[in-house]
């Protein structure tokens, strides 16, 4: 170690590491629904497609969690979003739309309204 | 990229309670069902609260699992990880109450307490120098030597008030300036991990869960007095320690964080481990240096002070463990915030090993000025089955008790000392009503015994004397003359003897004769136990009326002690009974008393 840097270097290479274990703290939550019915419908994907997303965009404060069954199973992967005290919930998610409510949506603090449970189509 | 991280306890109490077990089945269940990708296992140092291990904590959601079996996971896995489900049954009480789960942070072992030298334990993988790194790891040391100069250093562990936490409670700084006034063309920078009280294992902890603290600590340590070779000095019957430490060692020499021209500014400093045998006395700072030098462990007369003619006859600094722990925290957050921990004197935190007779036993930290009510009710949950706290063991063969009556005493040094106990290195025994105070000042007795060394006289044949004096009152043979004589010959020990060992060895004696007084003098004049615990004023009796003749402890009885006939009542013959008890465990009617 011949300087501040190199140190420097390795510490950015642990964030992830440092971010999964830190952020039972942080106002924003992700939480995938992992049931039966999630895991075939794709839920895998998009929990990791969340993860790389903040990894890659470095972004502080959000924790990535998992959940069982959330109730519309027909509407599977489902994530909910909390955002302090306000809940927003996706549906039928694809690693793609994963990218834009990283996005919008953790970044840019609006919620993409097309893929809420409420404008879901059958 | 893992998206989950599964710590599980590797500290020694879990490793005995089968946690590696637990990790071969995790690392056996992930690969079965495909998660090794996603999920990583890591063996961390202790979490402290060992009375529930094995612990297995699942990040991010910090879901603390405890007494976990191999058999259990399984389940974790196909639930919680693959299914995200948390595993209900496993948690921890406190943490599942009303059917919400509550964070770690908040629960009553944890709330009360504050990490400092104990930051990185069960959150780091105390084998891989990266994580070290990543939670701002050798970030001080950095900052040392790169942009401060030695005197700079020294006085910010000054400025911080941090006191040695081996149990003397000598300012760190201070010993560092002195050693650093010292002209020499080598000096040496020690560390004390020979933690011998019984009971104690804050220092093992921290180097089996966080051992690269200390060794960047010893290299600050090495820069601010002008060090470049340090030493520590640890026992062999810390396998887990010795082996973490060496690994770090390596790595830290592999990183060039140990070495020559460590970050480009000209300063060298290495570390080797030396082990010690077990001799009690080795802890002392003098007899741990002749140790070293492949000497006997005994002590050497002081003056000459380490910081003058120390290892190998050259200025020496020594610390303990836990006080090399938090230099680097004091060096990133600076002295001021060090040292608004605490109380007037003693700054910052101390690591406790609680022990005896209460609920939670383990590892804790807590800012210097906590209540041992605080300690004993609401971190340690309480005495358990429901008896009286009597009194609270600190500082070892070298401390006293703090009786009931002082639990609300603030913990610190001077406040310790001034109800005669100490610091100490920091075991904390709790005792409840079923101890005897005279047996327990004859355990610590029995163990400096042992322990002395021999090279004095006042240790080595006053402390045996002082013992023969205990044994006298147990065996019911005591005169109230005793007691004056016990504490003539202590005050004589203390006052005579050459090192730390043979000084305090008196206080335990001293300070339950102080707080149990009375105690001794029913041991002496009424010939009984009030504890119950001295075999020799004891006797067992059968209580007639009570007594069913169920013939159980007849059967019961090792030394056919127990005579009767069947439905009729028993008697126990006092002359042949070994007082082992059995009989007054197993009767089922309470029929049978000690007294």
């Amino acid at each position: 170690m011949k300087s501040l840097q190199e140190l420097q270097a390795i510490r950015d290479k642990m964030k992830a590491t440092v971010n999964t274990r830190d952020n039972q703290n942080c106002n924003m939550r992700i939480v995938v629904g992992m049931a039966t019915c999630g895991i075939a419908a794709g839920a895998r994907p998009v929990l990791n497609k969340f993860n790389e997303e903040i990894l890659k965009r470095d972004i502080q404060g959000v924790m990535v969690s998992q959940t069982g069954c959330i109730g519309v199973c027909q509407y599977e992967p489902i994530a909910e979003i909390y955002d302090g005290d306000k809940k927003t919930t996706y549906v039928k998610l694809t690693p793609e739309k994963v990218e834009r409510i990283v996005a919008e949506h953790i970044i840019g603090k609006t919620p993409v309204t097309e893929f809420e449970i409420g404008e879901v189509k059958e | 990229m893992f998206r989950s991280h599964i710590m599980v306890c590797g500290g020694t109490g879990c490793t005995s309670s089968n946690s590696e077990k637990i990790i071969e089945a995790f690392n056996r269940e992930l690969a079965e069902n495909g998660l090794n990708e996603e999920v990583k296992v890591i063996k961390t140092g202790c979490f402290g609260l060992c009375a529930l291990g094995p612990i297995v904590v699942v990040y991010p959601e910090a879901t603390f699992y405890s007494m976990v079996k191999p058999e259990d996971v399984k389940e974790i896995v196909e639930e919680h990880l693959l299914k995200g489900r948390v595993v209900k049954r496993l948690l921890y009480d406190e943490t599942s109450q009303n059917d919400t789960v509550t964070s770690l942070n908040d629960t009553e072992f944890y709330k009360h307490q504050m990490r400092i030298a104990l930051k990185n334990c069960g959150r780091i993988d105390p084998n891989n120098i990266d994580e070290y790194i990543g939670y701002n790891g050798y970030e001080a040391l950095g900052k040392v030597l790169t942009e401060m100069t030695p005197e700079q250093v020294i006085q910010i562990v000054l400025d911080s008030g941090l006191r040695g936490r081996g149990g003397g409670g000598f300012p760190t700084g201070r010993k560092w300036s002195l050693a650093a006034m010292n002209d020499a063309d080598q000096k040496y920078v020690c560390c004390n991990a020979d933690e011998g009280d019984p009971g104690a294992f804050m220092d093992r902890s921290i180097l089996e869960g966080d051992p690269h603290s200390v060794i960047e600590a010893m290299a600050i340590a090495g820069y601010a007095i002008g060090a470049t070779k340090g030493y520590v000095y640890i026992r062999a019957e810390y396998p887990i320690a010795v082996q973490r430490l060496q690994k770090a060692i390596d790595d830290a020499r592999e990183y060039e964080l140990l070495g020559k021209n460590i970050f480009d500014s000209g300063f060298d400093f290495d570390i080797d481990i030396k082990l010690g045998a077990g001799a009690f006395v080795c802890g002392e700072e003098t007899a741990l240096m002749n140790s070293i030098e492949g000497n006997r462990g005994e002590p050497r007369p002081r003056p000459p002070f380490p910081a003058q003619k120390g290892l190998f006859g050259k200025p020496t600094i020594l610390n303990n463990v836990e006080t090399y722990a938090n230099i680097p925290q004091i060096i990133l957050k600076g002295p001021k915030w060090f040292s608004s921990i605490g109380t007037e004197k003693s700054k910052g935190t101390k690591v406790f090993a609680l022990g005896g007779k209460i609920k939670h036993t383990g590892l804790v930290e807590i800012p210097m000025g906590t209540t041992l009510r605080t300690v004993i009710e609401d971190i340690g949950g309480g005495i358990p089955n429901g008896k009286q706290f009597k009194a609270a063991q600190t500082g070892g063969p070298s401390g006293g008790c703090i009786p009931a009556s002082l639990i609300d005493t603030p913990i610190d040094y001077d406040n310790l000392i001034a109800i005669g106990s100490m610091m100490g290195s920091g075991g904390l025994i709790i005792m409840d009503e079923d101890t005897c105070m005279v047996d327990i000042a004859k355990f610590f007795l029995e163990f400096t015994v042992e322990e002395s060394c021999g090279k004095c006289t006042p240790c080595r044949v006053g402390t045996k004397r002082l013992l023969e004096l205990l044994n006298k009152i147990t065996s019911g043979n005591g005169t109230i003359e005793d007691l004056e004589k016990i504490e003539i010959l202590s005050k004589f020990i203390k006052e005579n003897s050459q090192c730390g060992l043979g000084q305090t060895a008196p206080n335990p004696v001293l300070s339950t004769l102080r707080y149990f007084r009375n105690e001794y003098v029913a041991h002496i004049v009424d010939k009984k136990c009030p504890a119950g615990v001295c075999k020799n004023l004891l006797q067992y009796r059968i209580v007639e009326d009570k007594c069913r003749g169920c013939t159980l402890c007849k059967r019961l009885c090792p030394a056919s002690a127990i005579s009767g006939e069947v439905r009729n009542p028993h008697f126990i013959d006092t002359s042949k009974c070994v007082k082992c008890g059995a009989c007054f465990a197993g009767c089922k009617f309470g029929a049978i008393v000690k007294e």
